[in-house]
């Protein structure tokens, strides 16, 4: 009987060997496919929230967002997210929603703020042992708050947006677009609260979750012209000498269609012949397109594409994989045609030229233009971290600036810099905007068509301190849509300049 | 076996192991409910010292009971128990904490006290357990009543779809798991009667002669009528289980275990064609991902009580750390998914071995008893325990389909805490019962060995 009793024992041991090997396959080998099930969002939230997710800092030490306590004791979760300024800073920090995922710095930056990246490893490790509450690490960004402000402020409840950039690092200073969202509404409140807001923001058909800065795409317009202009000097056209019939509408080949200056005016007071220098600083269209014409497709395109523009085959739209230029952020980079798409369609190139056609940019993109030229011809990746540190402060990452390219020689960048600071200028397109402003400021002004029935879209792009041997500390890109407050009369020096000044005024003063 | 499975040097009979094992076990439940507290607020339970001050003297009393009406018992047995309930009670208490109903988790830590009650009467009562080898059929009997009693009109209660709720005035509970004792002691009994004449004599093809099948037969038409009356798969699994194990170690002849496997089979078969709540369960336990179906009533359930041991991992979110009330009937049936995810694979393999730890010694019981009904009790009550376990952690692991019977000693439940005290309390007389040498254990039982001797006890 003992020896039954011992097989008996033999088999609940196998029967208790099976439960082991059962186990090891939920809680370990099979357990990452488990747990990742869409079924079991809630608790993975769960535990997302249990973590006091790291804060998000701007260059200046001030908190954009935070973990804060949630004041219910045995809240099932522990933390809420509270952004300080939400709508200011919603197109960089985006959300952290518990039902609607994240965006934004939150997504981006996620293993940081977190706690799980390997860089914090050290600090949630000794969060563990000492069995104290894991934090995330705090991101230091290089938003700075009163330049960030200056753009809110000067855009008002114009629709549009304003970004800022530091030449010399790509350091995103400031991205702000009007519509934006407040954050807290669908990141903080009860469950019904968050899916009533996300509903609203969602459905708004101004689409505030997607930031006019860096989400959509626009025509540049003349600030196109900075294109047309690099390409020019880097093939040897002289700024000054070298001189383009003046006519007062420009015949177009393979087509009837004539092209006009702005507001069918006379270029130059209607000299006979005009300097690239002359028409850069009127932005005569006539000029630029017999420029754009002269210098071909392939100039052209591969000056775009030097400067970051993706190369796409309208209308057959070839999307860049990734964006061209690496950022942090989603975002969608310009796009200029490929040469083969003008072989039949020389108008077209004449319109790319002035930044019309299928030119597409953005004010992220426009503004990193404006930081290459400003920079000596050397154009940065756009950063918008500077360091992660764990929770005791102690950083623990830095990402230094990344150059993304040489678009243009210093030569080149040199000549760019006189002809945009004569727009600012006695007789210049922005020159209203800056009388009287003590700081030399280098800039283009643009203002777009916008489709038919609409009024057109003004932008200005600018860097300042530009005189002959200042060391640029700020490039910045505008943009108002439909005309802003001027409807049809509305121009880019009259519109979109005066909100550049006001930010380059709070960064540099 | 093998020789480390049942340790050859016994630890057997001396008091002071079993102390030092006692307070280990009571530390470790102690920690436990302030870590779960630490984990849920912040800070240790309020009421940590009252609970340790009653939890600790009820279960040091309860020693000295033992020590004093069963002073050869084995040392090893109470402090595991001691460590489970303890373990039990504090998963008990952060998961109504946590749902904010701490009242249930008191009501529990009662029922605890009443089952050490009920173990100390056990032990006081029965001084001898061949005492029980005298009523044989009365306990049998007795046992049937009470397996039976929830399908009486107007005592019987129907709570989740099966009928296993006896209501006697104010009193609910569920009689067949008082029921499986009596069951268990009247099988040794029977079976001690019979064993000559089980062994004896076979049938054509070495099988059993037809008249012998008869109690085996009868038994298995027993759990089909369990199955059938009360819709409790379980119990009816764990009365033909012990059954068939009980059957074959009196008889020692195997082919009761095969014919009771085919058995098994047909009857299983036989319930998921007639039985609509054993083709759901199947289901479930099937379907339990089936994204179409994942949060329905039983999938859900098994689907996140593998979400919550897939997310503890190897060590576990911690005590208190987890989301384990996610889990529908987590106090109950799916309180071992409460400790894998909060106590990670480790614990819960820590949680199985200390099971394991009771049914080794269960056996080992058995095996030192010199009686043929002491080694039968022993060896049922052992496999009741070991089944019991089986069933539900292989049931919220998905291994098999899930029955729903409590995990011994940890889960939600009055009538379950009190009968796994009593069996504790059985098998602890058993093994202060004739040894196989009086006064002299012998702690291994093969005489061809060499080495083990049991050390002799003054």
């Amino acid at each position: 009987m003992d020896r039954r009793i011992r097989r008996l024992g033999l088999g609940l041991v196998g029967l208790f060997a099976l439960l082991f090997a059962q186990l090891a396959y939920v809680q370990v080998i099979h357990a990452d496919h488990i747990k990742g099930q869409p079924a079991n969002a809630r608790r993975q939230i769960i535990a997302e929230y249990k973590v006091e997710r790291g804060p998000i800092l701007s260059a200046d030490g001030v908190v954009l967002a935070r973990s804060v306590r949630n004041p219910e004791r045995r809240a099932e979760l522990r933390f809420q997210r509270v952004y300080t300024d939400g709508e200011l800073y919603a197109g960089l920090t985006g959300y952290y929603s518990r039902i609607f995922g994240r965006a934004g710095l939150e997504e981006a930056a996620n293993p940081f703020l977190s706690g799980d990246a390997a860089d914090l490893a050290v600090s949630t490790f000794t969060d563990l042992i000492l069995g104290r509450e894991r934090k995330g690490g705090a991101i230091d960004t290089t938003i700075v708050t009163d330049v960030q402000e200056a753009a809110a402020e000067a855009l008002g409840n114009l629709e549009g947006a304003v970004v800022a950039v530091d030449p010399a690092t790509g350091d995103v200073l400031a991205a702000y677009a009007n519509p934006t969202y407040d954050p807290n509404t669908i990141s903080s409140g009860t469950d019904t609260d968050i899916v009533e807001a996300w509903d609203a923001i969602s459905t708004d058909p101004d689409q505030p979750l997607i930031s006019l800065a860096k989400d959509e795409l626009f025509l540049p317009g003349s600030t196109g012209k900075l294109i047309t202009a690099s390409a020019a000097l880097e093939n040897g056209i002289d700024p000054d000498a070298d001189r383009w019939p003046n006519p007062r509408a420009l015949e177009l080949p393979q087509t009837t269609t004539m092209l006009q200056n702005f507001g069918g005016s006379h270029c130059n007071g209607g000299s006979a012949t005009v300097s690239m220098a002359e028409a850069f600083q009127q932005s005569c269209n006539v000029t630029f397109a017999e420029i754009g014409l002269e210098l071909g497709a392939r100039q052209m395109s591969e000056q775009a594409q030097a400067y970051g523009f993706c190369p796409t085959d309208p209308p057959g739209q070839v999307e860049c994989e990734e964006s061209t230029i690496p950022f942090l952020l989603p975002w969608a980079n310009g796009r200029f045609p490929v040469p083969s798409y003008f072989t039949e369609r020389q108008p077209q190139l004449a319109f790319s030229a002035i930044g019309l056609d299928n030119v597409l940019t953005n004010p992220l993109h426009m503004a990193l233009i404006a930081a290459a030229i400003a920079n000596d011809g050397e154009m940065m990746q756009p950063r918008l971290i500077s360091a992660v540190r764990d929770p005791t402060g102690k950083v623990v990452r830095e990402l230094d600036p990344e150059q993304y390219g040489q678009p243009v020689s210093d030569a080149t960048a040199k000549q760019m810099r006189a002809m945009m600071l004569s727009v600012t200028q006695g007789g210049g397109t922005a020159s209203s905007a800056f009388a009287g402003f003590p700081i030399p400021v280098a800039g283009k002004t643009g203002t777009a068509t916008n489709g038919p029935d609409r009024f057109p879209n003004a932008w200005f792009t600018a860097f300042a301190p530009a005189g002959p041997g200042d060391t640029a500390r700020i490039a910045v890109a505008v943009i108002v849509l439909d005309g802003g407050s001027l409807g049809d009369e509305a121009t880019g020096g009259q519109v979109a300049a005066p909100i550049a000044r006001a930010v380059i005024d709070a960064y540099l003063r | 076996m093998s020789e480390a499975a049942f340790p050859a040097v016994s630890t057997a009979r001396r008091p002071v192991t079993g102390l030092w094992l006692l307070i280990v076990a009571l530390a470790i439940s102690l920690l436990a409910y302030a870590m779960a507290g630490l984990g849920l607020n912040g800070r240790t339970p309020r009421d940590i010292v009252v609970y340790g001050a009653v939890f600790c003297s009820a279960f040091v009393a309860g020693w000295l009971v033992v020590r004093w009406t069963a002073p050869r018992a084995d040392p090893v047995l109470y402090p595991t128990a001691t460590a489970l309930a303890g373990l039990g009670i504090a998963m008990l208490y952060r998961i109504m904490v946590a749902r904010g109903q701490s009242s249930i988790a008191r009501e529990q830590a009662m029922w605890l006290l009443v089952g050490l009650a009920a173990f100390c009467l056990t032990l006081w009562f029965v001084r001898d357990d061949r005492q029980l080898n005298a009523y044989t059929y009365t306990l049998g009997l007795v046992g049937v009543v009470l397996l039976l009693l929830p399908v009486v009109p107007g005592i019987g209660r129907e709570i989740n779809g099966a009928r296993l709720w006896a209501e006697i005035g104010p009193f609910s509970f569920q009689p067949a798991e008082l029921g499986k004792i009596f069951i268990v002691v009247f099988l040794a009994a029977y079976l001690t009667d019979k064993q000559e004449l089980l062994a004896a004599g076979s049938g054509r093809f070495g099988l059993p002669r037809v008249k012998d099948l008869g109690p085996l037969l009868l038994a298995w038409g027993g759990s089909l009528a369990v199955l059938f009356l009360e819709r409790d798969m379980g119990a009816s699994l764990l009365f033909f289980g012990v059954f068939v194990v009980m059957l074959w170690i009196a008889s020692g002849r195997a082919s009761f275990l095969w014919i009771g496997v085919v058995l098994f089979a047909l009857g299983a078969w036989f319930g998921f064609l007639v039985f609509d709540h054993v083709q759901t369960r199947i289901d479930t336990w099937m379907h339990a991902l089936d994204p179409s179906k994942v949060f329905d009533e039983g999938y859900g359930q098994l689907a996140q009580g593998w979400f919550a041991m897939a997310t503890g991992g190897i060590v576990g979110t911690g005590l208190g750390q987890g989301s384990p009330t996610l889990i529908p009937y987590v106090g109950s049936d799916f309180i071992f998914a409460a400790f894998g995810e909060e106590l990670g694979m480790i614990g819960a393999v820590a949680l199985l071995l200390l099971y394991l730890i009771l049914i080794a010694r269960g056996l080992r019981i058995a095996m030192e008893r010199s009686d043929t009904f002491g080694k039968l009790l022993a060896t049922g009550l052992t496999t009741i325990l070991a089944l019991q376990t089986f069933a539900i952690v292989a049931g919220v692991t998905r291994l098999i389909p899930l029955t729903g019977v409590p995990l011994p000693l940890v889960s939600y439940g009055g009538s379950s805490r009190i009968t796994t005290f009593i069996m504790l309390a059985l098998l602890i007389r058993v093994s202060s019962g004739p040894l196989t040498r009086v006064g002299r254990p012998l702690v291994r039982v093969r005489s061809h060995s060499s080495k083990a001797k049991a050390p002799a006890h003054g």
